[in-house]
């Protein structure tokens, strides 16, 4: 059987799974809804102010340095798997990509992009 | 006596071959496909009901408790009552949420976590799909665990689900990376992706040959799966319940499976990265149908693991959490997969590079823990003396 084949029948299933289940309790459930179950847990206070905040510049340069490093795994990946058939070159040249990307690192680092304030 | 030598597979064989009889190829393999699938998703639903009994009974006796031991010997029917319960309770949708958004948050959090079973070999030839690039599967469905996560927490409409979904995707985004460039290292000694080959691969086990890359991928493996000491997405004393505060009944019953699903397709991952899949002292080739068995005790064993530095360790403070992945285990790991490039190209023989490896590998521990020792005892020194300064 194609292995391809089987991953397509098997997302199809995996779809499939979390519906039914999600159905089954529809069911089976009470459905009894009022103003005061439905108001949102924050201890037993109203929230104050809109829930969809900004949220901080932070998130997104961490968002931003998981991108680049993400990109660099993915140039990664093939080179890991020809490694073998590659010469002494291609150690030599990663030598120098992830050298590169460790000064990014630091840099990033060193500005104090890495830090949770 | 033949038959039962490789049993799973003989059945397998057996049944396709009945199929064969009456059927066209395609529907042969489509009713193959299908009952394959099924079986796979019920593994992760036995899963879950094992692993939850599981971890409350083993964190109970390590804090000193009995843990579940009403329903059933040994309390083993605890996890079947919590989900009667639970497909019976009422379904809230908090005002002002946004309803789409957080009814397919649960459905796509679990979608991911089944998927991963397709391509982990639970034996010699026992296992859904042998893609040639298995491993870089398994890193991608990965990642879409993270959406509805942010899913969640967005619609949900309330403030402490926003700030746990944030935490979340900051904690995740960050231990992918040392994950992954883990991952890289086996891939390069392997030569191929496919989850396979790579345990037909290690006649050592590539946890002997390089604990360091196994040390680092545990760590940001149970990052990943929010285990304790990284649990900050349940910092249950900070933000109620994280991302999914607002969710009940059945749709919560979605997060808690989805969790315990990664959990043991996780530690399926470990096993066939690092400690050979199913393979035990060439016990595999004698009795080829224990190949399943051995794989799940090696699980077990990895999910042992986990639950052990779960009663051991406190939470971490997110900054150091997120500090640790960048300023450690990302630069050891970068230095881990060159390291093992040279050693690679320099040593012939598996045996040989394998002892060298380790040594490598050791030697890098110690100069790691040094450069630690001096560090940390310099940050320690600094804060002595802001306390000092503080007191006057």
């Amino acid at each position: 059987m194609s292995n391809y084949t089987f991953i397509g029948i098997f997302i199809v299933v995996a779809i499939a799974f979390p519906i039914v289940a999600l159905a089954f309790a529809y069911f089976i459930r009470p459905k009894k809804p009022n103003a005061i179950k439905s108001t949102i847990y924050e201890c037993g206070l109203d929230t104050i102010g809109e829930t969809w905040v900004q949220f901080r510049v932070q998130y997104y340069i961490y968002a931003l340095i998981f991108v680049i490093f993400d990109i660099e795994t993915i140039f990664l990946y093939p080179w890991a798997v020809a490694y073998d058939k590659l010469g002494l070159f291609a150690l030599l040249e990663m030598f120098i990509f992830i050298t590169i990307l460790f000064v990014g690192l630091i840099y990033a680092w060193r500005k104090g992009a890495l830090e949770w304030v | 006596m033949e038959f039962l030598k490789d049993l799973f597979v003989n059945i397998g064989l057996w049944f396709s071959g009945w199929l064969t009889g009456f059927m066209p190829a395609w529907g042969v393999e489509v009713v193959t496909g299908f009952l394959g699938a099924i079986i796979l998703v019920f593994i992760g639903l036995f899963a879950v009901l094992i692993l939850t009994w599981g971890e409350r009974k083993v964190i109970g006796r390590m804090q000193d408790r009995i843990g579940p031991n009403r329903w059933g010997p040994y309390g083993l029917f605890q996890p079947i009552a919590d989900g009667i319960k639970m497909l019976t309770k009422e379904d809230i949708i908090p005002t002002g949420a946004d309803r789409w958004v957080h009814l397919v948050a649960p459905i796509l959090v679990i979608i991911p976590a089944v998927l991963i079973y397709a391509v982990i070999p639970f034996g010699d030839g026992l296992r859904g799909a042998d893609l040639n690039i298995g491993i870089l599967y398994i890193v991608a469905l990965s990642t879409i665990g993270t959406i509805s996560i942010l899913m969640a927490g967005w619609s949900s409409n309330n403030k402490y689900s926003l700030l746990g979904a944030f935490r979340a995707v900051a904690q995740l985004i960050t231990y992918e990376i040392p994950l992954v460039l883990s991952i890289i290292t086996v891939v390069l000694l392997t030569g191929s992706m496919s989850m396979v080959e790579i345990v037909e691969n290690q006649t050592v086990p590539y946890m002997v040959s390089m604990p360091l890359v196994f040390l680092v991928f545990m760590v940001a493996a149970s990052a990943e799966l929010y285990r304790a000491p990284f649990d900050m997405i349940e910092a249950d004393s900070e933000l109620i319940a994280g991302y999914f505060t607002e969710y009940s009944g059945m749709k919560f019953v979605m997060f808690f499976m989805a969790e315990y699903i990664n959990l043991l397709a996780m530690s399926g991952v470990i096993v066939t990265l690092f400690m050979g899949g199913w393979r035990f002292f060439g016990l595999e080739e004698i009795l080829p149908f224990l190949n399943p068995f051995i794989f799940f005790a090696k699980c077990a064993f990895v999910i042992f693991l986990f639950w052990w530095t779960r009663a051991t360790f406190p939470r971490i403070r997110i900054d150091h959490m997120l500090g640790m992945a960048w300023k450690a285990l990302v630069p050891i790991a970068l230095v881990n997969l060159l390291l093992v490039g040279l050693v690679d190209k320099l040593v012939e023989g598996t045996l040989l590079t394998s002892g060298v490896l380790l040594i490598v590998n050791i030697i890098e521990m110690v100069i790691l823990l040094a450069i630690l020792d001096k560090v940390g005892g310099k940050t320690r020194a600094k804060t002595m003396e802001r306390v000092a300064a503080q007191q006057g």
